[in-house]
């Protein structure tokens, strides 16, 4: 408790000026958050602050504003290195987001596979944590394996270690899913693929809002994060990779930025992290989820996961207080995710009907049919909580789903 | 009827409704009742994958008019098909392919037939004009 009253929801929620909204004559219960996360004014000033006082192209300019950029952008990276404690700076490299840096990982396997080898996936990933590697087998001749979930919405940890072998050259898994909700054991994970000689991806898109991840600590090989889920901008984000890994890929996009010399004849590359970073990155972008970041950190992330889990245990309850609600991913390690349907109710009509009470959710799928096969089912509505939420919205959203049920039933 | 006239009919039968709950029930009514397809032809070829809600479709030719049947996973958009169905099913294919739908915008349905939308339905205004330019060819 002594965590969670430290959390003033009130106070936080004039940080958010979406929050004041109304939508369909209804005030806005933004429950999408774990698609998107709603940005706080001190993360829209940091991006108003940009292009009104040192907009200019960083690492390449002599004059005052391109160094102003670079530092603040260099400044971000140092940052976000010591959220996720990197060991070094260049182990940060700045993407479009989780998508990217899966898909420049993927890209850079296609030299280190040979056909037999094997990567191993869990079933519960987003679309992005599958499809890069089911074209980098395509290339390669490599096979995919999957982990198997439980019903409970977890993963068979023994199958797993029966999956791995000394043909296993990689295994990617989200840290947290984003259709469930569960928080998966990646130390675990990363240690058993390890003592197969294995690298280890894990997708921290989920993760990253909700759980501070220390890479060392874990000893993961790559994690990947999207500032649009934390409280930052879209299409920004990171690859972290540990330094040995990052020389062993070669550079996933060639341009500018990312070059030491370029003649007709030959090309050198940059050091890390430029090697990966061609072209103008989203410079404003970098410098917003590093403002994000320490908008997050003031809080504390700890007591933004205890407030959380309160909602999510509160929600929980008061859903399962509704006749026929079931609740897809039971696991007791969850974030404050909760997907559900009512009997053979369709998500999206449910979805449809708390769009018009100004709460939105999810319906559908979620970028994760392999769940939804799962389950035999063809979707969910999902409601994800942030900091920022309240149990009134909770109210209104239980209120919400029962006036839709009456309706549809 | 025309498609016109059936459009400006729905229009007209809309415009009774106060608020949304009430056409939102309307059209949950008109989903839950209507058996819009033959079951054999809930076919994989006639389905029209939307992300969100499956739609089903099929066409025959009754002499010169087009008849469509069509049906949902989800009961909005089966709702909605029913209405689209009132409108282009028995219509001469030429009156079809020239017909367009911005009466839905008039009846509140505008998000549902919105391109990002995901639900099928956008699609399947666009499966039934070309099933009506593919018969049209047939009658010429
Ligand atoms: C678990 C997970 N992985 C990957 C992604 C993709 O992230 P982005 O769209 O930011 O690249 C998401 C976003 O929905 C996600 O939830």
């Amino acid at each position: 408790m002594s965590n969670t009253s430290s959390l003033d929801v009130a106070v936080i929620r004039k940080d958010f000026p979406i929050l004041d909204r109304m939508v369909n004559g209804k005030p806005l219960v933004y429950f999408d958050n774990a698609a998107t996360s709603q940005t706080p004014k001190q993360v829209i000033d940091a991006i108003v602050d940009y292009y009104s006082s040192y907009n200019a192209n960083i690492h390449r300019g002599v004059h005052t504003l391109s160094q102003e950029a670079t530092d603040k952008y260099e400044q971000a990276r140092l940052k976000i290195q010591r959220h996720f404690n990197a060991a070094k700076p260049h182990e940060i490299i700045f993407t479009s987001g989780t998508t990217h840096s899966i898909n420049l990982v993927a890209n850079g396997f296609s030299s280190l596979l040979q056909k037999g080898d094997e990567l191993i996936v869990s079933a519960m990933e987003h679309h992005s944590n599958i499809v890069p590697w089911q074209m980098l087998c395509e290339r390669t001749g490599a096979m995919l394996k999957v982990i198997p979930m439980s019903e409970k919405g977890e993963l068979i940890m023994d199958e797993y270690r029966k999956l791995l072998s000394d043909k296993t050259k990689m295994v990617f898994c989200n840290h947290v899913s984003n259709a469930l909700g569960t928080v998966n054991p990646i130390k675990e994970i990363i240690e058993a693929a390890h003592n197969v000689g294995a690298a280890v991806l894990i997708d921290g898109a989920q993760a990253a809002p909700h759980i501070q991840a220390d890479v060392q600590e874990l000893d993961v090989d790559f994690y990947t994060v999207s500032a649009h889920k934390m409280c930052g901008p879209t299409g920004v984000g990171i690859l972290y990779g540990k330094e040995e890994w990052l020389h062993k890929l070669p550079p996933y996009q060639g341009g500018g930025e990312m070059i030491a010399e370029v003649t007709f004849e030959k090309t050198t590359y940059a050091d890390l992290p430029h090697k990966f970073e061609a072209g103008t990155p989203n410079i404003c972008g970098g410098i917003a989820f590093g403002a994000a970041i320490d908008y997050m950190n003031a809080i504390g992330i700890d007591v933004i996961a205890a407030y959380e889990n309160e909602l999510l245990v509160y929600a929980t309850e008061q859903l399962l207080s509704i006749e026929g609600l079931r609740i897809y991913g039971t696991s007791e390690n969850k974030t404050s995710v909760i997907s559900f349907n009512i009997e053979s109710i369709h998500p999206y009509d449910i979805g449809s009907i708390l769009d018009k009470l100004g709460i939105a959710v999810r319906t559908g799928h979620h970028c994760a049919q392999p769940i939804m096969d799962f389950y035999k089912i063809p979707g969910t509505v999902r409601a994800s909580f942030n900091f920022y939420n309240t149990k009134e919205e909770i109210d209104a959203m239980v209120e919400g789903v029962k006036r839709a049920k009456a309706m549809l039933q | 009827m025309s498609i016109q006239e059936i459009q400006e009919e729905i229009v007209d039968e809309f415009s009774i409704f106060e608020d949304w709950m009430q056409r939102y029930e309307y059209m949950i009514e008109l989903g839950k009742s209507l058996p819009l397809i033959n079951g054999k032809y809930k076919t994989d070829d006639n389905i029209i994958k939307g992300c969100q809600s499956k739609v089903w479709v099929h066409a025959e030719l009754e002499g010169d008019k087009l008849v469509f049947t069509a049906d949902s996973d989800a009961i909005i958009t089966k709702g909605i098909i029913a209405i689209l169905i009132r409108v282009f099913s028995n219509q001469k294919p030429q009156d079809i392919i020239e017909a367009n739908t911005d009466f839905i915008d008039e009846i509140g349905l505008k998000e549902h037939l919105s391109p990002t939308r995901a639900n099928g339905l956008v699609s399947m205004v666009k499966q039934l004009k070309m099933y009506a330019i593919a018969y049209q060819t047939q009658l010429n």
